[in-house]
């Protein structure tokens, strides 16, 4: 157990030292857990815990390459018409949008 | 000769009977799937307590199992397109094959010979042999464009040997014969927009899938297939704002009482009330959030439903003469799945966030017993083997 929380905690460091190397903004280490937490769970029920796809797409580096991350930033935050993609914004800011977007292009560590 | 005799003799009993194999019936034995560790707990719902842990069973988010019909083998049907067969007597992995990329859940064969699995990616149906894992058919389902096939949901195992299963983005339903030789395949096109998922009734006659992208369900009586499908509960939805939905409802386990039928409404605090002779509208039911399994205790007195993020906290049990809430239960986030004990006098309830399921005396409404669990969703009890569709 303790070995697992270190490796935890090495891989929020990690995240959060990539975070500030290239980000204006990241959230507090615990707050980063949470969205990470919510994007494998509940993002995870549509997109697959491991983010391969489900009955939605794969939200893999390879996927969303094509896609600009406003256009990612703005799908969480307000969902897509026509499919069943629903508006995240009750549950995160624009700003923890944007540092899950720019995770997600730049691949989520297992 | 006569202590060799014996000396083999003990030899070949200490052979034949494995240290790790079980003996005993298996009816009261279940799998509870721990989604993130790619581990299964076998389970003795007498007991209340694990028999094994079996472990390398790749990606199990969103996990589901069927059961051989002489209830020894679980077959798991994981995210990844994985298929295992699982001994549940011997707690191990009788065999194990990733048959597809990305896959949504499957179904044993009214004979039990053979089993169907859903996919995602690449879009279609596979069939296999339920003895060794061999491919016996593969289905491609209708291509989306020149990179994809359909997305196939809502796979379930009919009557005659059929397999009855839905396509997602090009709205239709298919239904595969495997009757004698040669599979047969009756295609049902236009039945709705983006159908989520499917269930059939009990008694194995009517398919029934949810749709998203449009107000009401698509239903196919399968005594009836030339009279095509039809639509139901044409009204639900229809002019009300929807919620957000966070996530899709679990048609399969649908709920049956009697004359009535109670499913959950799509971007609603709401139990739908069913009356299954017209299969109209008789009600509805407000709940604390947005409904995802919701599921008939065995003699269909309670209802007991749990809900989608940011609700999933919570389970409520309704009370089926009155259609009140009797029990409200806070166990903690990620309540994913419910199990009923054959004759259901208990329910286990898997608690993801807590990391444990809980077991609850139907009759008092109070907990009974406690198991650890890594991050469990599905709940599958051996008496699955022998109702048709589960």
């Amino acid at each position: 157990m303790k070995t697992i929380n270190r490796m935890l905690l090495a891989t929020l460091l990690l995240i959060s030292a990539v975070a500030q190397a290239d980000g204006p903004w990241s959230p507090e280490p615990q707050r980063q857990a949470e969205l990470i937490h919510l994007l494998r769970q509940d993002c995870g029920a549509c997109h697959g815990m491991r983010l391969l796809g489900g009955l939605g797409p794969a939200l893999t580096p390879q996927s969303l390459n094509a896609k600009p991350r406003e256009f990612l930033v703005t799908t969480i935050l307000e969902g897509r018409a026509g499919t069943p993609m629903p508006p995240w914004k009750p549950f995160l800011t624009r700003d923890e949008a944007t540092w899950l977007a720019t995770r997600l292009k730049q691949g989520i560590p297992e | 000769m006569k202590r060799l005799l014996l000396a083999v003799f003990l030899l070949f009993s200490t052979l034949s009977v494995s240290a790790q194999c079980l003996l005993r019936g298996t009816g009261d034995m279940g799998v509870i799937i721990e989604r993130a560790s790619g581990s299964v707990q076998v389970v003795d719902t007498t007991l209340k307590k694990a028999l094994f842990h079996i472990t390398g069973l790749g990606d199990l988010s969103h996990a589901s199992v069927v059961y051989s019909r002489d209830e020894r083998y679980a077959y798991i049907f994981g995210r990844d397109g994985g298929l295992s067969k699982i001994d549940l007597l011997c707690g191990t992995v009788a065999k194990r094959i990733v048959q597809g990329g990305n896959s949504i859940g499957g179904a044993i064969s009214q004979d039990g010979k053979l089993i169907a699995v859903s996919n995602y990616v690449p879009g279609g149906v596979k069939v296999f042999s339920s003895a060794d894992l061999s491919l016996v058919v593969d289905v491609e389902s209708t291509p989306v464009n020149d990179e994809r096939r359909s997305k196939t949901v809502g796979l379930v195992d009919a009557p005659g040997q059929h397999f009855v299963f839905s396509l997602y983005d090009t709205g239709e339903i298919w239904v595969l014969g495997l009757k004698g030789g040669k599979p047969e395949l009756q295609k049902f096109k236009n039945i709705g927009k983006q159908p989520y998922d499917g269930l059939i009734t009990p008694d194995g006659r009517y398919y029934i899938a949810g749709l998203f992208g449009e107000d009401g369900m698509a239903m196919l009586d399968l005594w009836h297939t030339e009279k095509g499908v039809t639509r139901i509960m044409d009204h639900y939805g229809k002019g009300e704002q929807k919620l957000p939905v966070y996530k899709m409802p679990h048609l399969e386990g649908w709920a049956m009482a009697g004359d009535t039928a109670f499913l959950p409404a799509v971007g609603h605090h709401e139990v739908l009330v069913v009356d299954r002779n017209g299969w109209n509208e008789k009600g509805r039911i407000q709940v604390h959030g947005q409904p995802v399994f919701v599921m008939a205790r065995p003699d269909g007195r309670q209802i007991w439903v749990n809900f989608a993020f940011p609700d999933n906290d919570t389970v409520q049990v309704i009370d089926v003469e009155t259609m009140q809430i009797v029990k409200t239960l806070t166990l903690g986030s990620g309540v994913l799945h419910m199990e009923f004990t054959p004759r259901g006098e208990e329910v286990w309830i898997s608690v993801r966030d807590k990391d444990k399921v809980v077991v609850f005396d139907t009759d008092t409404l109070e907990q009974t017993a406690e198991l650890p669990a890594t991050k469990p969703s599905g709940i599958f009890f051996t008496a699955r083997a022998h109702k048709i569709g589960l």
